[in-house]
């Protein structure tokens, strides 16, 4: 596949402040790539770059081959869906679709089935002559794509177009948007916040952390193989422990719990396990596994998302566990002490 | 608990409604009445039209009507073409912390008074004045050129003073303008030109249409600025009410023009608004 995008070396210096330091990726033609990262982490900043609506401080922006420097934005070939979505208030519906195609030079006829075309594939048929203010906030969502790629951008870039939709209509559109990426082919590079869009939807994600970028991988990996700490407690769920000592392959936590690691050729500080990595009532002979006795303290009901608050027995340390639905846990409930097993390989360890 | 706050509601409307009965309305009436009033030939006041035919019996009187509502108009765009650039630098380009002091600086003719600054205008535009010795200090001519007691001048008065009334709710208009528009705009493939035309201008349509209609009345009723920086030739509907009120000391027929005056201006108005498809509730907002 090559390489559609390419940043090199990018960074974004404002006055006394640096929203994006020194960053190399590159983005595959037809690839969904989200960047992902806290609020405020530079996200905005790196895709208004690559928009063009702000200046690089240092690097280079390079699509298909061809250096973005000193391109303004109404001529580079990518377009932008706004976080704020920045529909025209003053067109209906169909005069915001034909927007980017009436600057360019096309008969009518060609922007009217162009428009029709496009609404039709975000389900908008009907809408044409609505004003943009009648619409509801997942209408207006398609209406904002469909003005972009419209155009057919080499690429999209979408900024949390999904932020302000509630929590519903965003699982839909979700998966609407993924399947509309692969139809048309389009590369999207997506912003968010939210890891379950992210991992849902990317073939590659890029984790940022105070504009750097921490890993660049795909969601599998992400969640399997976190590179850093940070990556580790941003990218699902985690139980974060403190290490305050290693020797001879155990590991203590802060609060004095003992774990067997082998094998780490540094000292680990932080250490993650997921809530899917406890293993009830384990076989417990099985190698390379941990057991401990924990205490529960509460079952948190949600459905196939049923978690155990339950306490070490022997350090007091609180661990959320995974409680698969099924009848061989029917029973537990709350104050009974269980087996729990963790094997080595699901102990994630950094040294920072 | 009801009743009192009743009491409240009516001694607080009560000058309100004497204020505008009193001092708005009965005046109004009365002018209206008297633009009735005529007095034939065997020295009787009788009820006639006659005061509102002579205007279009007369042509000096419609001729310098259209002469005045022309001038208006074309003041009024003068001044939309001039102050809409500024007010978009002012509230899309300057940063908010300079722009509310621009914004000040731009209010100080309207402390300082309309009087006054003709007067300003007369020291720069005479014969010998800055202007005209400046362009003859440089050598680009010899002779002063006429610029007061021209059109010109008055024009420039007329500009001068009702500028301000457009920019201010322009600006207001171009404030509620979300830069994310501007920049999806841009992103779309438009040009700066068309960014003009297709968002901004639509956008702030209402703050230019209520613009222009004060601009329009305040300029179309103005009579200071013609009066002294107008020529002779320079006429202006208001100096011919102002003539029939005070000179020829006919009320009835002044009072007739200046309804002619509220009644001409206000079908220009509509006219205009139907004609840019607007909506006169939505330039009052
Ligand atoms: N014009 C600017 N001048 C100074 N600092 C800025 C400017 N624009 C952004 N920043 C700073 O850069 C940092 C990154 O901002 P950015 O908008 O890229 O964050 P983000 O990751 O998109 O956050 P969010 O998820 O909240 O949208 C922030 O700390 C912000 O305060
Ligand atoms: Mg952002």
């Amino acid at each position: 596949m090559n390489k559609i995008l390419e940043i090199k070396d990018l960074a974004k210096y404002f006055s006394d402040f640096t929203a994006v330091h020194s960053i190399d990726f590159f983005v595959e033609e037809g690839g969904f790539f989200s960047i992902l990262g806290p609020s405020g982490c530079g996200k905005t900043t790196l895709l208004r770059m690559i928009s063009g609506f702000e200046e690089e401080s240092k690097g280079d922006i390079i699509i298909r081959g061809e250096s973005m420097k000193g391109i303004p934005p109404e001529k580079r070939p990518v377009n932008i869906v706004f976080q704020n979505l920045a529909l025209f208030p003053m067109m209906n519906v169909e005069k915001n679709v034909a927007f980017g195609l009436k600057r360019l030079k096309i008969s009518n006829d060609e922007i009217d089935s162009r428009v029709k075309e496009m609404l039709a594939r975000v389900g908008l048929e009907g809408y044409e002559k609505k004003k943009v203010t009648e619409l509801s906030g997942g209408q207006r969502q398609r209406v904002a794509i469909a003005r972009s790629l419209v155009l057919k951008p080499s690429i999209l870039l979408l900024d949390e177009p999904l932020g302000a939709l509630d929590r519903k209509l965003r699982e839909h559109m979700k998966i609407e948007l993924k399947l509309l990426q692969k139809e048309i082919g389009t590369t999207f590079i997506y912003i968010t916040h939210d890891q379950s869009e992210a991992l849902v939807m990317s073939d590659k994600v890029a984790v940022m952390n105070k504009g750097r970028f921490e890993q660049i991988d795909t969601p599998q990996n992400l969640y399997k193989n976190p590179k850093t700490s940070f990556v580790a407690g941003f990218v699902g769920e985690s139980n974060p422990f403190e290490i305050v000592s290693y020797d001879n392959g155990v590991m203590v936590t802060t609060n004095g719990w003992k774990l067997e690691k082998q094998g780490l050729d540094y000292t680990p500080k932080k250490l993650f396990i997921r809530p899917e990595a406890f293993i009830l009532n384990p076989i417990v002979d099985l190698e390379n596994l941990d057991v401990v006795d924990m205490k529960i303290n509460t079952i948190l009901f949600d459905g196939a998302n049923t978690k155990i608050s339950a306490k070490i027995v022997e350090s007091n340390d609180v661990v959320l566990i995974s409680l698969p639905q099924n009848a061989q846990f029917e029973d537990l409930k709350e104050g009974d002490i269980v087996k729990v097993g963790i094997h080595q390989d699901d102990l994630k360890c950094y040294k920072e | 608990m009801m009743k009192k706050r009743n009491i409240t509601f009516y001694l607080f409307i009560i000058p309100v409604l004497m204020w505008l009965i009193f001092l708005i309305v009965l005046p109004h009436i009365d002018l209206f009445l008297s633009s009735f009033r005529f007095e034939n030939d065997d020295g009787n006041t009788v009820f006639s039209f006659e005061n509102y035919l002579s205007f279009f019996q007369d042509s000096i009187y419609w001729l310098t009507f259209l002469r005045t509502a022309f001038y208006s108009i074309a003041i009024t765009v003068l001044a939309f073409v001039l102050t809409f650039p500024i007010a978009f630098f002012l509230t899309k380009v300057v940063s908010k912390k300079y722009s509310s002091f621009m914004t000040l600086l731009l209010l100080i003719p309207i402390w300082v008074g309309e009087l006054v600054t003709i007067y300003g205008w007369m020291i720069l535009l005479s014969d010998h004045g800055v202007i005209n010795n400046f362009l003859i200090y440089l050598g680009l001519m010899d002779t002063p050129i006429k610029m007061l007691y021209t059109d010109f001048s008055m024009i420039i008065g007329l500009l001068y003073m009702s500028m301000l009334f457009m920019i201010v709710p322009v600006m207001s208009a171009l404030d509620s303008l979300d830069d994310s528009l501007i920049e999806a705009a841009s992103d779309l493939g438009a040009s700066k030109w068309t960014i003009v035309t297709k968002i901004v201008i639509p956008h702030a349509m209402p703050g230019i249409a209520s613009g222009g209609i004060m601009v329009f009345m305040l300029i179309i009723g103005d009579y200071v600025a013609p009066n002294i920086l107008g020529g002779k030739s320079s006429l202006w509907f208001t100096e011919q009410i102002y003539n029939f009120f005070l000179t020829t000391i006919d009320w009835s027929q002044g009072a007739a023009f200046g309804f002619l005056l509220l009644l001409l201006s206000s079908a220009i108005i509509w006219i205009v608004l139907k004609i840019t498809g607007q909506k006169l509730e939505r330039v009052g907002s």
